[in-house]
């Protein structure tokens, strides 16, 4: 895959002044792991899985400070994989993250705490057999944010903040519900007193009643500590909901960003014009016959992506061209980028 | 809920063009340590010929349970206390394991939100089907094939033929539902009971079996119970809307209506919150606290600790109120056409 072919970066492009998370060229690639008789056996003729997965495929994202960018995508695509080494919990293959201009890895580990992460199952990501208190004390203790004496009050503070009683301190995971528990998580981020937030797909296990209350609890600290979220997730409503800026991946690549209520009612790209058009919308009235469009086929593996355009075997309008030469996300009009040989830039 | 006012019907059926699935005052209960989880407690609801019904409610509300009650695949220590679940005027409660057997399959099936737990896979995607097959009639191994190669093919499966011999493995999360569709529909199955089935899915496959299964149901006339948690889904696919909470059905109806007009304020505040409904980056109106724990309802109606209509009537169980093809289970229902 030519991977210069993306250089010339996305969100906004790179270089402009403001870019405070500033992601560039970033790859990541998950190698199987060969031993001397795989290899031997491959040399041989043996089916050995010798492909690595391209599961970042050279992204570039600039995200202005107190901004939220939404991460959209089905399964494979790569957000989360960008969302883990954006928190520096992930290695890039190649390219960097910074953000205020200092990466945040350094020697392959995380440099710092400016960036925290909360996961999508609060069922996992909280250690059972500690109490809530020492969950969030844990990393603020640890890194000296917060004497010992003070911890107590620290920890109820940030309880509080996320809409918790201050006295579930001394209760353990088990004895909260899945929208408690996000809390607790999000409590235990916000401990680490973040520039950054990246969130994956933090409402997805939640039931549609609480989904509601979480997602009020992200715009309220966004308001109130004017936080950098990056918001992963595959509900395109929700994402609309709570982002100022939008990245559409497909196949470890960005096919089309820009401000979220100009992609969502003006979308470029045919996936992302495929994509909403797949989501079920609420019917309201009983003489309008739902008309679903879904996109044909399915998504391709990751291991062997479709050669040019990587969603040229899906895609209605595809040319010669798609099946052969990289599109490069461009400037379409405004802040709106597409990676389609086929769209026009407007004046 | 109001069987009675099913029968008249919302089409103006025929009196002898019975419901193809009635069920009537329905309870599974679980007989746990902790004491008796009553995970449906009182569902009465009818099905169509052709019919799809949406069911929906939250994690806990009982929907998944009732799917299981139909067709008789409650583990102990559940069971089914009371009630009466008739598949083309038969009775299905009381009947032996060894009679539910020979009726599961073959005229009422269950397709499962997880694809990988249903499939074999250690079995071809042919020999299952074939399976499934001869445990209801005696075929032919080649005619076995041919059914299955048709059944895949309805579903929309490219080469079908070949796929038989496959292993589930080798299909990716859609095409596997897929399967498991076409398995359901094997035998001219009258209902299918789907749980969740396009929840594991990416939204552009969950499209797809939208659009597929909405056909399927069109030219077979299988009637479907669609068990979901997203209403939007719901709405694009079925006729009518049942809404479930803590075990009962709250609010029934055709969907559009009961979305246009929501009677129930459990209803309404389940569309409010909804991202889809409120202007992007506005506080989204949320249901305070959480669905109440099964063991322990509160009394009277179970939505009253965290209802805004609430008041001293709703200590008492709340009556079903019914009118036309609308019904629903509250004290202080919302007025007819209020704005949500």
């Amino acid at each position: 895959m030519n991977g210069g072919a993306h250089m010339s970066g996305s969100g906004r492009p790179n270089g402009d002044a403001g870019g405070f998370i500033e992601v560039r060229d970033v790859y990541k690639r998950f190698s199987p792991h060969l031993t001397l008789g795989d290899r031997i056996a491959a040399k041989f003729g043996a089916r050995v899985e010798t492909r690595s997965v391209r599961a970042v495929d050279g992204i570039s994202l600039a995200i202005a400070r107190g901004e939220t960018l939404g991460l959209v995508g089905e399964s494979g695509c790569g957000k989360s994989t960008l969302g883990r080494i954006i928190a520096g919990i992930m290695e890039p293959t190649a390219g960097t993250v910074a953000v205020d201009g200092a990466p945040v890895m350094a020697d392959g580990a995380k440099a710092d705490t400016r960036v925290q992460m909360i996961f999508q199952d609060p069922f996992a990501s909280l250690d059972p057999r500690m109490r809530v208190g020492d969950i969030i004390a844990e990393g603020p203790l640890a890194h000296g944010l917060v004497g010992k004496a003070d911890s107590e009050d620290y920890v109820a503070g940030n309880l509080t903040r996320a809409g918790l009683d201050p006295a579930f301190a001394d209760r353990f995971p088990h004895q909260f519900s899945g929208g408690q528990r996000q809390r607790i998580a999000i409590a235990r981020a916000l401990a680490m007193q973040p520039d950054v937030l990246v969130c994956d797909e933090p409402v997805a296990s939640l039931d549609v009643s609480i989904q509601a209350q979480i997602v009020n609890l992200f715009l309220k600290l966004r308001r109130e500590l004017s936080i950098t979220l990056i918001f992963i997730s595959h509900d395109l409503s929700i994402v609309r909901h709570v982002s100022d800026h939008v990245a559409i991946m497909y196949l470890g690549r960005i096919v089309e960003s820009g401000p979220t209520e100009t992609v969502y009612s003006d979308p470029k790209h045919p996936y992302t014009q495929g994509l909403l058009e797949s989501v079920p919308k609420l019917v309201l009235d009983e003489k309008e016959l739902v008309q679903l469009k879904p996109i044909v086929g399915e998504i391709p593996s990751p291991l062997a992506p479709p050669a040019g355009c990587h969603f040229n075997p899906r895609c209605p309008v595809a040319i010669d061209r798609c099946r052969s030469e990289d599109p490069v996300l461009r400037r379409i009009r405004g802040d709106q980028y597409a990676a389609c040989h086929l769209v026009e830039a407007e004046a | 809920m109001s069987g009675q006012v099913m029968e008249k019907g919302p089409a103006g059926k025929g009196a002898g063009n019975r419901p193809i699935l009635q069920v009537e005052d329905l309870r599974t209960h679980f007989f746990t340590r902790a004491g008796v989880v009553k995970a449906v407690d009182g569902v009465s609801f009818s099905v169509e010929r052709g019919e799809i019904v949406g069911l929906v409610g939250e994690s806990g509300s009982g929907k998944s349970v009732t799917g299981f009650s139909l067709i008789g695949l409650v583990d102990p220590p559940g069971r089914i206390v009371s009630g009466s679940i008739k598949l083309d005027g038969e009775e299905l409660v009381g009947r032996s394991d060894a009679e539910m057997r020979s009726l599961r399959g073959a005229r009422i099936a269950m397709v499962f939100q997880d694809p990988m737990m249903t499939l074999n896979p250690v079995l071809k995607i042919g020999t299952q089907m074939r399976l499934a097959l001869t445990a209801h009639e005696r075929v032919s191994d080649s005619a076995a094939r041919d059914r299955a190669a048709d059944a895949l093919t309805r579903v929309g499966i490219p080469d079908a033929r070949a796929r038989l011999d496959a292993y589930p493995h080798q299909f990716s999360g859609g095409m596997r539902q897929r399967v498991a569709i076409a398995i359901a529909l094997l035998h001219g199955t009258e209902v299918i009971v789907a749980d969740e089935p396009t929840t594991a899915l990416d939204v552009s496959i969950q499209a797809q079996i939208l659009s597929e299964v909405r056909e399927l149901a069109r030219e077979i006339g299988t009637s479907l119970v669609w068990i979901s948690h997203d209403l939007a889904t719901v709405s694009s696919l079925a006729s009518r809307l049942l809404v479930m909470y803590a075990g009962r059905i709250v609010e029934e109806g055709p969907v559009a209506t009961v979305l246009r007009d929501p009677r129930h304020p459990y209803t309404a505040g389940l569309l409010r919150s909804l991202p889809a409904t409120a202007k992007p980056g506005t506080e989204l109106d949320q249901i305070p606290g959480s669905a109440p724990s099964l063991l322990a309802l509160p009394e009277g109606c179970p939505f009253r600790p965290r209802c805004d209509r609430a008041g001293d009537a709703c200590l008492s169980d709340p009556p079903v109120s019914s009118a036309g093809d609308r019904g629903f289970r509250c004290h202080y229902p919302i007025d007819a056409g209020a704005p949500a």
